[in-house]
């Protein structure tokens, strides 16, 4: 599926990221945890194709990624969502760049914005939407386009604490039904455990993978599970020690 | 917007009070302003009012704000025809922006008034020539609102149009486009406004025997103030009222928006 080896990436007077190979398998759902500043962001976008990297490759199902490619589905914390579109014109996007019919787009959207749970929103504008809901429509505007690879900035880093929650047993419950693999980047070990198959610590700057963690227990997953327990904090700990030193730089 | 307000009518109306009192106790004249007794100046409300009657009676009135508002027509479609384009290819393009930008600086503090030498010598007396001079002022807050616009396009939405499948031309008209549509309108109703401001600098020159931007000038010399107010009065209520008009398209066109 998505592989990337020895990638490096450094910007203008420093480095973000320093030989990352990672790869992500079909249908898994990969969780990036780090500190603040660690590239986990500029992980994604190179990914997505949206910058180049300074060494290493990346291969999305065999073919190398240079510049942007509609294969990847990105869904960002700030929702970029086109404004002047309603809800069923954002997720038409995808497809009305492919050239899809109105009728057969309309479709998929449909489709989407029923998995999704927002029937009835869809000439609604953005605006008019709360967090969780232009997050909905992010999600299914990803899906609709039919990507390889869901790419995740935290999705669900602007929304309060019970809708956060609702929306990781939705993500969970769409990406189910269309296995799609997904590459998340959090803050919240909480949310890594809750969600990922795997959950890759990464370091603080130059952003290097410190350790990868594997997680067996089964879905729906009890938050409060002596195994989830365990496994955050051992996270916890690995990342402590990240935190600590992204601090004292 | 254009909700009924009390207080919207009493302004106008105290306006109204003070100028029919100055006018009828001739008040300039005896405050030394003006110097000649016999002159009407200010003229009365009644006396304006009758002198927007008789020509609205005689059909200059109505031939004038047609011809006004066709002399309008052509520089604002002039200049929205030209205006945008050029405004997109200038945000677009840090090449087209290096070469283009400069001219538009330079040119564009020159007053639609220096303009009209060159009007008369390309159009002659045309209507054209009036249209010209609209288009002069009009032109610039299109390029200028046009280039904001496109220039302040958000830079996530063009990367989320790219992931999504988006060629250039798609970034252009599905992304760029929608997102300076707010600005270009605005950029559009200010030229409305400055170009109907341009209407006598357009017509004074006397490309035709009507219009409101002629007949404040030609009334203006054979001392019939009465006449000059009406006119004026006409230009601003037009105005105003093209402006709530406009409005009204803008927000409903941009019903997208969120606003206070």
């Amino acid at each position: 599926m998505l592989v990337i080896i020895h990638l490096t990436k450094k910007f203008d007077g420093y480095t973000a990221l320093e030989d990352v190979s990672l790869e992500v398998n079909d249908g898994e759902f990969v969780c990036i945890l780090g500190p603040s500043g660690c590239g986990k962001t500029t992980l994604l976008r190179l990914a997505a194709g949206l910058d180049f990297p300074t060494k290493g490759e990346l291969f999305l199902d065999g073919r190398r990624i240079v510049g942007v490619n509609n294969e990847c589905g990105f869904v960002f914390q700030e929702y970029v969502l086109f404004p002047w579109r309603t809800v069923i014109g954002n997720i038409e996007f995808g497809p009305e760049m492919k050239g899809v019919r109105k009728d057969e787009r309309n479709r998929i959207a449909q489709h989407y914005i029923d998995l999704v749970g927002l029937r009835g929103f869809e000439n609604n504008y953005p605006h008019e939407l709360s967090g969780g809901m232009k997050q909905r429509v992010g999600i299914a505007r990803a899906y609709a386009n039919n990507p390889k690879l869901l790419l995740m900035d935290e999705p669900f880093g602007a929304l309060d604490a019970q809708t956060r929650n609702l929306m990781q047993g939705e993500l969970l419950r769409i990406w189910e039904k269309e296995h799609i693999s997904a590459l998340f980047v959090t803050h919240s070990v909480d949310e890594a455990v809750y969600l990922a198959d795997r959950i890759v610590v990464m370091s603080a700057r130059p952003g290097t993978i410190k350790e990868i963690f594997n997680i067996d227990i089964p879905h729906p997953r009890i938050r409060t599970s002596q195994e989830a327990n365990l496994i955050r904090d051992r996270v916890l700990k690995s990342l402590g020690t990240e935190i600590e030193h992204a601090r004292n730089k | 917007m254009t909700t009924f307000r009390f207080e919207k009518f009493a302004g106008v109306g105290l306006l109204l009070v003070i100028w029919e009192i100055v006018a009828r106790y001739k008040l300039l004249f005896f405050l030394g302003i003006i110097k000649m007794e016999g002159l009407a100046f200010p003229p009365t409300i009644p006396s304006v009012a009758e002198a927007f009657y008789q020509d609205v009676l005689d059909g200059t009135m109505t031939l004038s704000i047609g011809y006004s508002i066709f002399h309008l027509l052509i520089g604002l479609i002039g200049a929205v025809l030209l205006g945008i384009p050029l405004g997109i290819l200038t945000g677009w393009s840090k090449r087209a922006e290096y070469i283009i930008d400069p001219i538009i600086q330079i040119i564009r503090p020159i007053p639609p008034l220096a303009w009209i030498p060159i009007a008369i010598m390309m159009f002659g007396l045309t209507h054209q020539a009036a249209g010209f001079i609209i288009f002069i002022g009009a032109f610039f807050p299109v390029v200028v609102n046009t280039y904001s616009g496109v220039r302040g396009t958000d830079r996530k939405l063009v990367e989320m149009a790219k992931t999504l499948g988006a060629n250039e031309m798609n970034l252009l008209t599905k992304v760029v486009l929608p997102y300076s549509t707010p600005m270009i309108t605005s950029g559009v109703r200010i030229s409305l406004g400055v170009g109907w401001m341009c209407v006598v600098a357009a017509e004074m020159f006397g490309v035709s025997k009507y219009g409101l931007g002629w007949k404040i000038p030609y009334y203006s010399n054979i001392f019939m103030y009465d006449h000059v107010f009406a006119y004026m009065l006409v230009l601003g209520l037009i105005g105003y009222g093209m402006d709530i008009i406009f409005k009204r398209f803008e927000s409903w066109k941009l019903r997208w928006r969120e606003t206070i």
